[in-house]
Order: C-alpha cells, then structure tokens, then sequence
C-alpha cells in the first residue's frame, strides 16, 4: 500500500499528519463546522418530536379510557397496558393479523431480493439485445402510479378467488422495479468483469456463474434492499385494505377494525397502534444503521 | 461422444444468448399483470357501466366521466388533494434540507443522530394517523390543550378544511422529513469540499454558503425528492382514511382526498365504471403535475446552474495556475 507513495510515512508525526487529512477526508461539511449546542439542540428537538408520538402512543394505551376527559395530562404510563392489550386481542384478530404481516413482510422481501438480483446481474453484467431500453423500461415504471389500476386488479383477484387471501397481498409484491434497479446500480461496481468471464470460461453455466460469483458479492445491497421491502410490507395498507377481508387482515388493517369497533375509547386504539409498531421498533433498534446507509448510497446513485 | 460435446456447446450457446431474458423476465411479466394490465385495462372499465357485484354493463362513453366531474364531491376531494399535497411537500423539503445541513457537520455519535431522525420512517401511516387524530382530536385532544393554556381558542381541527389539511399533512411530514433529510444529506456530502473553500476566500458566510453553494448544487435531488413526493402524496388515503373512525373523509367531505373518494365510489357505491374514471382522471392530474414541477424545478436548476458552473470553471483556472 505505501510502496507507491513516494514519501512513506514512518515516524509518528507523519502518522498524526496523516490521521488528520484522513480525518478531514471522511468529515462531512466542508466548511469543518464544528456544531454548537444550537445545532445539537435542534437535533435533539427534532428526534424528541420523533419519538414523541410513539411515548404518547403508549402512555395513552397504559391507562384507560378516562384518561383523555381528564383536565390535566398524564405524564407517566398507568398499570392498564395488558389489560388494554388483552381487550385489543379480543376485538381484532391481533395474532392472526401480526402472522399474517410477518408472513407478508418476509415473503415479499425474499422474493423482490431474489428476482431483483437475478435482474440487476442480468442488466449489470450479461451483454444481451435490448438490455439498454429494456432498464430504461424498469425505471419509468417506477414513476407509474399502478396504484390507480386498483380496480381491475381487484377484479383480477376476485376472478382468481384470491380475495381474502394473502396471495392477493403477496403476488403482486413479488418483485419492483426498485429493487431491479437498485441492485443493477450495486452490482454494477461490486463484481468485475473479469471475474464472470473467468467463471464463463471454466465452463460454468449462467446460473452457476449467478450463484457462486454474484449472489456472494451482492450480500451487501441485498440486506438493505431486503429490509426496505420489509417496511414497505409491514407498513402498506391500502391495498391489503382493499382485498383482505376482516377474517385475514394484516396488522394496519386491523389496527382500522380497531378503530372503527373503538373510536371513543382512545387508550385501547393506541394501545394497538403501539403493539403493531414495536415490532418494527425492534428492528430498526438493530438495522437502522443499515437503513441509514441505504436511503444516502441509493440518493448519490439516483 | 463427438455430437455430445457439440450437444453440449449449443447449449451452452443457447445459455449464454437466452438467460439474460429469464432473469430479467419476472419483473416484466409480473408489470404486465399487476402494473400496465390494471391500468390500461382502468380505461375500458371506466367507459362502461360496471357493477363491483353484477360486473360488466352497457358501453356508455365518457358518461361516467361526466357524471363524476359533475359532482361537487369531485371537486372538493381534487381540492383536499392538492392542498395536503402542498401543505406536506413544501415545509417537508425545507425541514429536510436544514435537519440534513446539521447533520452535515462534524457530530458526535453520527450514527445515532442519523439513525433518530429516521425512526419515524418505520412507523406504519395508520398507526400515525391515529396518534396524530389524538393529538388534533377536538375537544380532549393535546394540541387544543396546549392552545388553551397559552390563550388561543380550540381550533376545529376536524371540523374546518384548513386545519383538517394542516393536521394530515403533519402526519405525512412526520413520517418523511427525516428520510428525505438523509436523502440530502448523501446530496451534500457529495458536494466539492472546494466550492465551499472558494466561497469562502470569496467572503462568503455561513448563510452564503448556504444558499449559494448548498442549495444549487442539491438542486437534482430536490427534483427527486419533489417527483417522488407528487406521485405517492397526490394518491394520499391511508392518514385521512384513518384521521376519524367513519373514514370517509369528515363529514362535508372536509379532507376527502382522490383515492378516498376513488374507494367510496367503487367499494361502498359498488360503482367500478365510477371509480375507474375517478382513476383514470388521478392519473391525468399525477402526470400533469409532474410535469409542471419538473419544469418549475429544472428552470430554477438551469437559473442557478450557470452560477454554479462559473464557480466550477474558476475553480478549474485556480487548480491550473
């Protein structure tokens, strides 16, 4: 590594130089601002407001209903969250409804990390006719609103006899044209040229070069792309809305049963809105560094 | 063993000519089915009489079309639509280029101030809606509370047009700013640390800075976050659906956006040939204000574009000299 700088450096001065312009080079805002307790107190208002209505989603939920006509508001949560729990458990298929997201959630962003990379290794790195206006072809369709076809594509449900049924919510999740994009823009960098042909001329076939040489190198990108489907899923509620019947909803759908069936009783309704979050909250707790990174690499590339 | 071998090689051919294709083919054939057929197909359906139980009835034109921009509700909702749009997006992308431009400064413990601003992200919209209904509800609600104890009177958060908007809006804004503040965030980072550096030997303060080095050079991804913002904001159901407990959009229609009234019309109506023109007229209006703001926007970008060019080119001179 330093055999090509003409100038090694050996002594520890040169060293302390060199951690500094490191420094300097990995340091965001050119300006080397050096924020004052304004700016960190502008974050902390900023992140306080974002976790704000999660703590009052929940100190709601640990009273009961009485809470809200009271004069003055509680600031610290009552004894009532299980039995909150307990009755949310009893109006809507919670259970069945957290199952049925789980299943959602983690099919979809297998199956969009699946066909996504085998796409984007396709547009990345295989010469074929067409390839060019072909990924053109993927990216418009990312600005399509498909969510306004919703009424064929129900009728295309009903026709199947999928209404009510989780393939309804699944199927058409199945791949996007994010996902295909996003992992052609990774794989593009992350694997050499030189590295498919070597595997090609061994005599390795397509699916083996894809399995043994992209698949590897395509971990990175294909966490995130998995995580953001997962939100997306988790989160998603129009058309599950629409297709899913009462019996067989996911969690945002019965989180609305919830609050038709309660609507002047405010404790039970955000003790459901607090139950179907944590579990995302959980998560983001251990990957929402890796969603952080996500959403910046996939601005510069966009 | 000679015509194996050869067996062997066309296929082999065949591998290497045919796969690209099989790869690529799930995407293009699930977008047929559950993209382009929906919505090609939205047109047809709109031209007829259509029943969500009896199905398909008489041709009827454009019929439908009349009927709807006929209706008061249509408009109201059009309205609704556009004001919530532009009540989220705009303080939205202004939130999110300051949070971005403090997180673009040598802090302590990035990573979790990165990681704070994000976290609404992985709230579900309905259980946001719900929270925030809370919040705006009228008469126990906390925000009327605090109102009240500073002396201004209980605003009708649900009961007036204005108010209901501001209240939908925040709980899209809560949900995006910080995500788009990242978005920029990445945008800035990747801004010459030398343009600062000649802005600053040109005098230029903070605030310059900003302004004229910052904000041009983020002027792609304020196209980006702006275009990605009109086509998921103008489709808006989830917060308004949920802001009260009938979910059709208050009781005069107060906050009835498109998509509400799209679903009323064709699952509670049961009139699909409605609905569908409902759509078909959505998706016009999408495509029409995505135009306007990619002109409005790039017109900006080419007006601040020049200043930035010259910069570059005077930077391009010094680095030479």
């Amino acid at each position: 590594m330093t055999t090509s700088a003409p100038l090694a450096p050996v002594d520890p001065e040169a060293k302390s130089g060199r951690t500094l312009g490191r420094r300097r080079r990995s340091a965001p805002g050119g300006q080397n601002r050096r924020p004052g307790f304004i700016v960190y107190g502008c974050l902390v208002a900023v992140v306080v407001g974002g976790m704000f209505p999660l703590w009052w989603s929940f100190l709601i939920g640990s009273h009961d209903s009485t809470i809200l006509s009271r004069t003055s508001f509680p600031w610290w949560p009552g004894g009532n969250f299980l039995a909150n729990a307990a009755t949310v458990m009893d109006t809507v298929p919670f259970w069945r409804a957290t199952m049925n997201s789980i299943i959602v959630s983690t099919t979809t962003a297998v199956s969009v990390v699946f066909f996504s990379t085998l796409a984007g290794y396709a547009f990345a790195k295989l010469r074929f006719k067409g390839s060019g206006p072909l990924l053109v072809f993927v990216i418009a369709t990312m600005a399509v609103p498909t969510q306004l076809g919703v009424v064929p594509l129900y009728q295309v449900m009903a026709a199947l006899g999928w209404t009510g049924e989780l393939t309804a919510v699944i199927v058409p999740a199945l791949v996007t044209a994010f996902g295909v994009f996003w992992m052609t823009q990774y794989l593009r960098q992350a694997i050499p040229d030189e590295l498919i042909e070597a595997a090609t001329m061994d005599g390795c076939s397509m699916i083996r070069t894809f399995y043994h040489v992209c698949l590897p190198a395509a971990r990175p990108a294909a966490a995130m792309l998995f995580l953001f489907t997962f939100v997306l899923n988790w989160t998603n509620f129009f058309w599950p809305f629409i297709v899913l019947g009462p019996q067989n909803p996911t969690l945002p759908v019965a989180l609305q049963q919830l609050q038709a069936a309660h609507f002047v009783d405010y404790s039970l309704v955000l003790t459901g809105a607090t139950l179907a979050t944590v579990p995302l909250l959980i998560l983001f707790v251990f990957a929402g560094r890796q969603l952080v990174s996500g959403i910046m690499q996939g601005a510069v590339k966009a | 063993m000679a015509p194996r071998k050869h067996l062997r090689s066309r296929a082999s051919a065949w591998d290497r000519k045919y796969s690209p294709y099989l790869y690529i083919s799930p995407f293009f054939i699930l977008f047929a089915i559950v993209g382009l057929f929906p919505l090609v197909y939205t047109i047809w359906v709109a031209a007829h009489d259509w029943d969500l139980i009896m199905g398909q009835g008489e041709f009827v034109g454009l019929d439908n079309f009349a009927h709807v921009v006929g209706q008061r509700a249509f408009w109201i909702a059009l309205r609704n639509t556009l004001s919530i749009f532009i009540l989220s997006t705009g303080p939205q992308v202004v939130a999110a280029i300051i949070i971005a431009y403090m997180l673009d400064s040598h802090l302590r413990a990035r990573t979790f101030w990165r990681m704070g601003v994000l976290l609404p992200y992985v709230v579900t919209p309905v259980a946001v809606a719900l929270i925030f209904s809370n919040f705006f509800s009228q008469r126990f609600g906390l925000v009327n509370s605090v109102l009240d104890t500073i002396g201004i009177d209980a605003i009708g958060w649900q009961s007036d047009v204005l108010p209901s908007h501001l209240a939908i809006a925040s709980m899209v804004n809560f949900r995006w700013t910080g995500y788009n503040a990242l978005i920029f965030l990445a945008a800035m980072q990747a801004v010459p640390r030398d343009l600062y550096e000649q802005a600053e030997i040109d005098g230029a303060g903070k605030v310059r800075q900003f302004i004229s080095v910052t904000v041009p050079m983020l002027r792609p991804t304020i196209i980006f976050v702006v275009i990605t913002s009109t086509i998921g904001g103008l489709q808006i159901f989830d917060e308004p659906r949920l802001y009260d407990q009938y979910g059709r959009g208050g009781t005069d229609g107060q906050w009835q956006t498109m998509t509400i009234y799209l679903y009323e019309l064709g699952w509670t109506r049961s009139d699909f040939g409605l609905a569908s023109a409902v759509a078909v007229l959505l998706f016009l209006l999408i495509v029409a204000i995505g135009i306007i703001n990619f002109t409005i926007t790039r017109r900006i970008a080419n007006g601040e574009g020049r200043k930035s060019t010259t910069q570059q080119r005077r930077l391009k001179k010094g680095a030479r000299s």
